[in-house]
């Protein structure tokens, strides 16, 4: 076994071990010779600089005890990016494929700790662009309190794959009591998002550039562990919580719906979307209520306990823009249903594949 | 939303609807003898259920939904050949989105590209000629539908490659026209339609002449509507008032964008480039006498269809597929045999299931499918 430590940037003088020289990834940076860990040395390690990463063995190890310190059941959660592009307003791939992932842990009710980080590069990219994605996914994981505690590199030909994947795995732990299921939603609760919906799907869409689209529109990607602890605090009875990404607040909706055998009713003047999302939408004929989100997540909270949890939400600056949009009914179980601006109902099911935009 | 929400003010539509109520109560129309109204485009279709509007509007009044849906009625032959298109070596096939999803016998587009063919979604037919500059050692196929709307930009599209030079771009050509439609459905034996909504964006094209012949021949009335939902709601009322008081019209509510005598530079583009096919075939109506455009000889170096080796597959629609009786307001599309169960979205059989602009899929996403079970069960 061989420890490996990241490496002092002052050493890279004496180009070595521990350097990449070259400005793109090749596949033999994917050989498992001594390119690939010095790519990883260079790239990785010294942007994660986590001690059981940078041990390099085949597994990280964590102590049992300190898992249950924080609770009484195990959380853990997969989640692959291949957004494109890589980088965006708002954010990039490294921020995003750590928030998402600590939001799925957290939407469970769980405490983020640990994430692992596989990535597959097509070859050709440049190093510098994985050197600002590898800061990205550290000072986001920082930031959240959460750490990368081991990873995987992989290299592919040109063309099986595009440009970069992220894997992230997550463990968390869920303090014992606590037990966030759709299945639990019932009439009358009441269902909240903390704040405008649709930003980062419009924000990628736009991004990819072909829609010549000048727009100030910006990627919500956050990690949202900290505002869910806030609202289960205020609001321990809360039923269930899920961050509204592909698919956006309509799918989520509609799988309480389902799972819970209920009805769910929102108001579209209830639904809180930033007025540039709703004329890219508008131009696009998208509904903005199947538009992905990143730092968004729909709570069904019980009547008694919602005022608490909008206060909770809105005293973060995650949550400055919560909302109540709509409220779990007995009347046509499974189904969501829309009252429109002019009083109008309609059904709102789920997607069948994904928004096209229309021609005229 | 600027120059939207005017269009969707609840009180504006309050006041509308109880004058729409009192104009059915003027004309004696019921649940049972209602006045049918019939939408011809498929964005008013859209705008109508995403908006509730059916079910805020008064027993006395039925809406039909048109045929305007450009990929709804473009039968699978032309999607067969589009795929044959894609799948030719060296060729890159551009289309609008919702253009990706129509089922053609084999596959679509969407299936066509997951199998290797280089297909690409386009917002613009402009985008396609960019992509043929960019790659000047491939061919850009162009496929271009849809009704005058977009009719324009396409043949706009084709005078700036030939201005450029740009030899790699061509056209599939699957543009239809609305008028000699609307003449059939007049002309069908069955019909059961006692007014139009005339579509907003073709007749910012066209202007508003070319519907005369509706009144005066038809003595049917024909409002032009604009997509808002106030829009929907006052044309519905002018389409009212007229049979109120005994007029037979051509009337023009979209004003704000439909000037009388149309778009000339526009239509100057569309007579340059294309000319009228003898007929053209409709998925669910059949074949229509001069209903489709294609290119005329002196752009046909821009012709796909001359270009390459189109196979020109026919396919006839489903034998248990009403679309037609559906198109023509004989059924509703709840009432056909098929309509959420050998055909939904996800595996579409007939033309109005196809796109999110047909009727059939507007009542399967939007509508109260239990409630329409239920009726279909007791009629």
């Amino acid at each position: 076994m061989t420890v490996l430590k990241p490496l002092d940037p002052s050493m890279s003088s004496r180009r070595q071990r521990g350097a990449v020289c070259v400005p793109t990834v090749t596949l033999a940076h994917g050989g498992g010779g001594q390119a690939m860990r010095d790519l990883i040395d260079d790239v990785f390690l010294r942007a994660f600089a986590s001690p059981p990463m940078s041990e390099l063995n085949d597994s990280a190890l964590i102590a049992l005890r300190e898992l249950g310190s924080h609770g009484d059941r195990l959380a853990v959660t997969t989640d692959s990016f291949v957004v494109d592009p890589l980088f965006f307003p708002g954010g990039d791939i490294g921020k995003l494929a750590i928030c998402g992932t600590i939001n799925d842990l957290a939407v469970s009710g769980a405490k983020p700790l640990y994430l692992t980080c596989s990535v597959v590069i097509e070859e050709g990219l440049p190093v510098d662009l994985l050197r600002r994605v590898a800061l990205s996914m550290a000072a986001t994981a920082a930031d959240a309190g959460v750490r990368i505690v081991t990873g995987d590199t992989k290299v592919v030909n040109r063309g099986a794959c595009d440009k970069l994947f992220i894997n992230t795995a997550g463990v968390g732990v869920v303090r014992s009591g606590l037990a966030l299921d759709a299945s639990r939603a019932r009439p009358g609760d009441v269902i909240l998002v903390n704040g405008v919906l649709g930003d980062h799907g419009a924000t990628i869409l736009n991004a990819r550039g072909d829609m010549a689209l000048t727009t100030p529109i910006e990627s919500d990607c956050a990690a949202l562990h900290g505002l869910i602890d806030d609202i289960l605090s205020a609001a321990p009875g809360t039923r269930f919580m899920r961050d509204a990404t592909r698919g956006g607040l309509a799918t989520v909706l509609n799988e309480v719906a389902e799972s819970a055998s209920v009805g769910i009713e929102i108001e579209e003047s209830a639904v809180p979307i930033r007025e540039e999302v709703k004329g890219f939408c508008e131009i696009l004929g998208l509904d903005p209520l199947y538009l992905a989100n990143e730092g968004k997540i729909v709570c069904v909270v019980p009547e008694a306990e919602a005022p608490a949890a909008l206060t909770a939400m809105r005293s973060s600056p995650l949550g400055a823009g919560a909302a109540t949009v709509g409220r779990v009914t007995d009347e046509k179980p499974g189904r969501v249903v829309m009252r429109s601006v002019l009083g109008g109902r309609r059904i709102v099911d789920m997607l069948v594949g994904e928004q096209l935009p229309r021609i005229c | 939303m600027k120059f939207v929400d005017e269009f969707r003010d609840p009180t504006k539509a309050k006041a509308l609807l109880r004058e729409i109520e009192a104009l059915i109560g003027a004309i004696g129309a019921t649940k049972r003898e209602p006045v049918s109204i019939m939408e011809v485009c498929g964005g008013h279709t859209h705008a109508i259920f995403k908006f509730g509007i059916e079910n805020l509007l008064p027993d006395g009044i039925e809406l039909v939904h048109g045929p305007g849906c450009p990929v709804c009625v473009l039968p699978m032959g032309r999607v067969d050949d589009c795929v044959a298109l894609a799948e030719t070596p060296g060729v890159i096939l551009t289309t609008f989105g919702d253009a990706m999803r129509v089922p053609g016998s084999r596959k679509s587009l969407l299936q066509a590209k997951a199998d290797c063919a280089d297909v690409r979604m386009v917002y613009s037919p402009l985008d396609a000629l960019g992509l043929a500059r960019a790659h000047p050692d491939r061919e850009v196929v162009f496929f271009g539908l849809g009704f005058e709307t977009t009719m324009p930009s396409t043949a706009l599209t084709i005078l700036q490659a030939e201005a450029e030079g740009i030899r790699n771009f061509s056209l599939f050509c699957n543009h239809i026209t609305i008028i000699p439609t609307i003449k059939a459905i007049l002309d069908s034996p069955d019909l059961q339609l006692h007014g139009f909504l005339g579509p907003g964006h073709v007749s910012m094209v066209i202007g508003t002449a070319p519907y005369r012949f509706i009144a005066r021949h038809y003595r049917r009335p024909l409002v032009i509507a604009g997509f808002e939902p106030l829009d929907v709601l006052q044309s519905i009322w002018m389409v009212l008032r007229q049979i109120a008081e005994g007029r037979v019209e051509i009337e023009n509510q979209y004003n704000r964008i439909v000037p009388e005598n149309g778009n000339p530079v526009a239509m100057d583009a569309i007579s340059r480039v294309f000319e009228l096919r003898e007929f053209f075939e409709w998925r669910g109506l059949g074949s229509i006498d001069h209903s489709g455009v294609r290119i005329r000889d002196a752009y046909a170096a821009y012709d796909a269809e001359r270009r390459f080796a189109v196979p020109s597959i026919k396919i006839a629609d489903p034998k248990s597929c009403q679309c037609g009786e559906v198109l023509k307001g004989v059924i509703k599309p709840w009432q056909c045999k098929v309509f959420g169960s050998a055909c939904t979205p996800q595996t579409p059989m007939g033309a109005l299931m196809v796109s999110s602009e047909g009727a059939c899929a507007a009542y399967y996403q939007y509508g109260d499918l239990d409630g329409m079970r239920e009726r279909r069960a007791s009629a």
